[in-house]
């Protein structure tokens, strides 16, 4: 694998007037890694793409994408990337040819490099034998494969994928990051903005981001061990409602919520992990069974973005 | 004996020749949450649509509390609240406006009003938007206020169109949590949903394809229907990882992941054992190797796999 | 019919039209744009008429004539010509749009009771000035004509009641000053009407349906009849309020008279509205889309009210077949309605068969609009 970052952001701000969207964010990224920006909606992840993409310019701190400088050197920048969006920005009129042909006419593909472009995209789309049906027939799978096929058209060495999965079956989105991971083998670097945790267990690398900031960066696995101070839990207990509220006063429970017919429990030390089922017990609760379990991304995020689902916050 | 609050019994509906819904059967028990899960055009929207009695079926009956819905769709809308797809609020009213709105709908009193709202504003974290217009609302907080318009008139079965799509995890646990709350006030919950890690937050779960169903029971049940096991394998470089692994004898499906490999095997012991050898022959480096729980993606995909086979797909 | 439900509906539909720049626009701006602009645009009046007179006799009374020309504020006496070829040359070369030649034998057929013809010589391109010139030239000619056969019945000492004919334009029935505008802004209230209640009422629905709401509505034990009355009632208060600025407009600003009752005024108001309204309401649910809506509910309601209801084209002067089918366009009743209120003093004893009219078409249209939404998604 090539070493050589292929985007570097250093210390990028982006203000809109008083409003600090992006507060000194600096990551790396290599050539052919997956790396995901993960947070809420409004916590600045469209905002860093749009300054990587060049169709914003940073207020302060810098930023190069393929040693392109994204404020200097926009126009570069847009050649060497393609970029597909939640909506997928299809033409639903046009047929899947025609949006083929129409994005790679955008990006100066023709000829010979065209025809083998759709080729491949219909190939890799599975849209094969369908070319000549409107893009509103297609289901939502089909419909992402396309959009990905016009963005990598013109064989980009960068690509920026803005919630690509959103309303996708699983089937669908397992064919889909199947062909992420064969283009990132194939040395295509990828950044991906999703605030789905599932999402963002695809991904190499990940940067947690809230607010602005960067509050987390790693791979999934070491982001999850980093989140969770102390044990997560999976407790079987009758009556539920009683448990979830008897265990929200046990000492060193950090958080407890539903989980299907289960508790999910945050124990901050082994000393009250060890008391837990005594706790419970004398409180009239039957408990069936405790477990330690790994925790999820989303487990991760909500404990590090430090907010507590309101609804658990009344105890 | 529970009781059950739906039932549903050889439902079909067609849209043109297409069979959107293909002779379905489920039952809900009061003060469940059953997920109707599946990919896009699996019916789940048509079913729900059918249930709320704002479309009719073709065939079939469907009774909520005992009541018929295709007969006589009227008599069970006060008993139901209904959040479709696009959670149907007004944009340009504020967050109390839809709510005072809906509440006149239903006819909920001035006071239980004022509670009902005070309380489910609290539980959402929106005290403080009571007067935002609801189109400058954040997707969560959109689908949020839809839920507390949707519970203002404290109805029997709740039924939510894919609610989570496009809410961010903190909003997501907020939904979780005011749903589990009215499941114990004895509300059932109907909700359908595309993310399959909501699934396992489900009591019971209808797993729906092409119309017809995959799988009715609970996540536990579920699960027990994968044959073989789950290896997770962390790796540096899973793609790479993946590519050995798939060639491999007694190897269902791998999928690579960020960091690790999730192979769907036929033995666990056994092929631990071999794909470690392998791995170790041809010098891959490969960190930790362990059976994990099959996850209702998982399973899932394998049962629409073998689905699509048998139809011929 | 639930009161709270319905007021539910229609309390929201009031801050939704609060807060659309667009519908406030719609309700608030746009009727009195049109009144404005019907008002000074439209006047069909033709005054400074340039005329040519040829007076082949040049008597005293001829002279009289001329000067009854020049007095009227329609003509402008561009010249006496000097012979017939001159007039003719004029008229070509658009230098007048009339010509109007004395005869030479005018004193004495005057004298003898005989009947004199005046020539008038019109400028048939612009069809419109041409009726009107000829209009107010005969106006001016007859009552010329009277004063002379005045003079010749006193000075024989016949008594003047007994025999001088009197012969009316039609124009000048209700509107003696021969003012086009009296004529034709009491009917713009009612394209003001048309154009504001059929585009309001017809989003109504198509909005809900956009903007996805219409589902969770029908998912509620809410009736179609609340959704209808609900939504139409604010659009028939804007509707009625629109009415009274237009009226209060049309009487202090363009001083049109309003002789009639006020209880007409607004009872056939009312009527049109819920005619309008209905057919708006009924094609939003039909269309379920907003800009296609706003289309049909124009050309359903503004362009008969526009054309056939005899709001500045007169009903009488059109082809019978198009006077035949102007009988089926409602808003021609209330046209005639607002005409008879504002310029004849009409109260509602007067104006039966105008009401009968609109009360038929108004059951008709709520008859089917009450039916017209099904709480159904497909």
């Amino acid at each position: 694998m090539d070493p050589k970052p292929s985007i570097v952001v250093d210390n990028l701000v982006k203000r809109f007037g008083k409003f600090v969207a992006v507060n000194r964010v600096s990551f790396q990224i290599r050539s052919g890694e997956i790396f995901g920006l993960l947070g809420p909606n409004g916590s600045g992840k469209s905002t860093t793409i749009r300054m990587l993409c060049g169709l914003l310019t940073p207020t302060s701190g810098s930023a190069t994408v393929v040693g392109f400088d994204i404020a200097r050197q926009a126009e570069e920048v847009r050649r060497h990337i393609g970029y597909m969006s939640q909506k997928f920005s299809l033409y639903d009129d046009l047929t899947a040819v025609e949006n083929l042909e129409f994005f790679g006419g955008l990006y100066g593909v023709t000829g010979d490099a065209l025809t083998k472009g759709i080729a491949w995209a219909l190939g890799m789309s599975g849209l094969a034998g369908n070319e000549q049906a409107l893009t509103r027939e297609f289901s939502g799978g089909w419909k992402q494969r396309l959009a990905l096929g016009c963005a990598v058209l013109h064989r980009p060495r960068v690509l920026f994928l803005d919630e690509p999965t959103a309303g996708v079956d699983p089937l669908s989105r397992r064919q889909f990051w199947d062909l992420i991971h064969q283009m990132s083998r194939e040395g295509i670097t990828i950044l991906v903005t999703t605030h789905y945790m599932d999402e963002a267990e695809y991904c190499n690398r990940l940067a947690l981001i809230e607010s602005g900031r960067i509050v987390e960066m790693g791979t999934p696995g070491e982001i999850k061990r980093l989140a969770i101070h102390g044990n997560l839990l999976l407790i079987e207990a009758a009556p539920l409602g009683d448990a979830l509220a008897a265990v929200k006063r046990a000492p060193g429970v950090t958080d407890a919520s539903v989980f299907g017919a289960a508790l999910h429990v945050v124990v901050g030390d082994q000393q009250s992990e060890r008391e837990l089922p005594a706790f419970l017990a004398a409180r009239g609760i039957r408990v069936d069974r405790i477990e330690p379990i790994a925790p999820s991304l989303e487990d991760a995020f909500v404990s590090l973005t430090g907010e507590k689902p309101a609804g658990d916050a009344d105890s | 004996m529970t009781e059950e609050i739906v039932q549903v019994s050889g439902l079909t509906k067609c849209f043109g020749g297409l069979k959107a819904i293909d002779n379905l059967s489920f039952t809900a028990q009061k003060g469940e949450i059953l997920g109707l899960v599946g990919p896009d055009g699996a019916g789940k929207t048509t079913t729900l649509r059918v249930l709320a009695g704002v479309l009719a079926a073709d065939s079939g009956s469907v009774l909520l509390g005992g009541q018929d819905v295709l007969r006589n769709p009227e008599a069970i809308k006060s008993l139901i609240s209904y959040m479709p797809q696009q959670f149907g609020l007004y944009e340009d009213l504020t967050v109390a406006e839809n709510i005072r709105f809906y509440a006149d709908i239903f006819e909920v009193s001035h006071a239980a009003r004022q509670q009902r709202e005070q309380q489910l504003l609290e539980a959402s974290g929106m005290s403080r938007f009571r007067g935002r217009l609801a189109g400058q609302l954040s997707g969560g907080m959109k689908r949020k206020l839809g839920i507390a318009c949707a519970l203002i008139h404290t109805p029997q079965l709740l039924l939510l169109d894919e609610p989570t799509t496009g809410v961010d995890p903190v909003s997501r646990r907020e939904l979780w949590s005011i749903l589990y709350s009215l499941v114990f006030e004895g509300v059932s919950v109907l909700v359908s949903t595309a993310y399959l890690d909501e699934a396992e937050r489900c009591h019971r779960l209808l797993l729906m394809y092409k119309g017809r169903r995959l799988f009715f029971g609970t996540p536990t049940e579920l699960k027990s229907m994968l044959p073989g096991a789950v290896l997770s394998i962390s790796s540096p470089n899973p793609e790479v990882l993946r590519s050995i692994v798939v060639g491999e004898q007694g190897v269902l499906s791998a999928m690579a992941m960020g960091d690790t490999v999730h192979v769907v095997v036929d033995d666990a012991d056994l092929r631990s054992t071999q794909l470690r050898a392998r791995f170790e022959q041809s010098r891959v480096p490969f960190g930790e190797l362990r059976r994990t729980t099959a996850s209702v993606e998982d399973v899932f995909v394998y049962a629409i796999s073998r689905q699509r086979t048998q139809i011929g797909t | 019919m639930n009161l709270r439900r319905t007021a539910a509906i229609g309390r929201k539909e009031l801050i939704q039209i609060r807060r659309d720049p667009r519908s406030l626009l719609i309700a608030v701006v746009l009727p009195l744009i049109q009144i404005l602009l019907l008002g000074y645009g439209a006047r069909l009046d033709a005054d400074h008429i340039p005329v040519y007179i040829l007076d082949q006799e040049g008597s005293q009374n001829s002279q009289a004539l001329l000067k009854g020309f020049q007095a009227s504020p329609y003509f402008d006496v561009v010249k006496v010509a000097r012979n017939y070829p001159e007039l003719v040359r004029a008229i070509d070369a658009d230098r007048c749009k009339l010509g109007i030649v004395i005869p030479w034998d005018f004193s004495e057929r005057l004298g003898d009771g005989r009947p004199v013809s005046v020539q008038a010589l019109l400028d048939g391109t612009d069809n419109n000035s041409a009726q009107l010139a000829e209009g107010y030239a005969t106006a001016v000619v007859d009552s010329y004509a009277n004063r002379i056969q005045l003079d010749w019945f006193s000075r024989h000492g016949l008594s003047q009641q007994a025999t001088v004919p009197v012969s009316v334009d039609y124009r000048t029935w209700f509107n003696e000053d021969l003012e086009s505008k009296n004529f034709i802004i009491p009917g713009t209230v009612a394209l003001v009407m048309a154009l504001m209640g059929a585009l309001l009422s017809s989003l109504t629905i198509a909005r809900e349906w956009e903007r996805g709401t219409m589902e969770q509505l029908i998912a509620s034990p809410v009736t179609p009849l609340e959704i209808m009355i609900g939504k139409l009632a604010p659009y028939l208060i804007i509707g009625l309020l629109d009415a009274i600025s237009c009226a209060a407009f049309a009487v202090g600003w363009f001083g049109v008279p309003f002789r009639g009752g006020l209880g007409a005024f607004f009872f056939t108001t009312t009527l049109f509205l819920i005619v309008i309204l209905g057919i708006g309401y009924m094609i939003s649910v039909a269309t379920r889309s907003q800009l296609g809506a706003s289309q049909y509910a124009l050309l359903v309601t503004l362009m008969p009210t526009a054309m056939l209801s005899g709001f500045a084209f007169p009903i009488d002067q059109m082809p019978v077949a198009i006077r035949v089918v102007s009988y089926v366009v409602y808003s021609r009743y209330y046209v005639s309605a607002l005409k008879r209120i504002f310029l004849g003093g009409a109260g509602i004893n007067d104006l039966i068969p105008e009401i009968i009219a609109m009360a038929i078409y108004a059951a008709v249209i709520a008859f089917f609009a009450t039916r017209a939404f099904r709480k159904q998604i497909e």
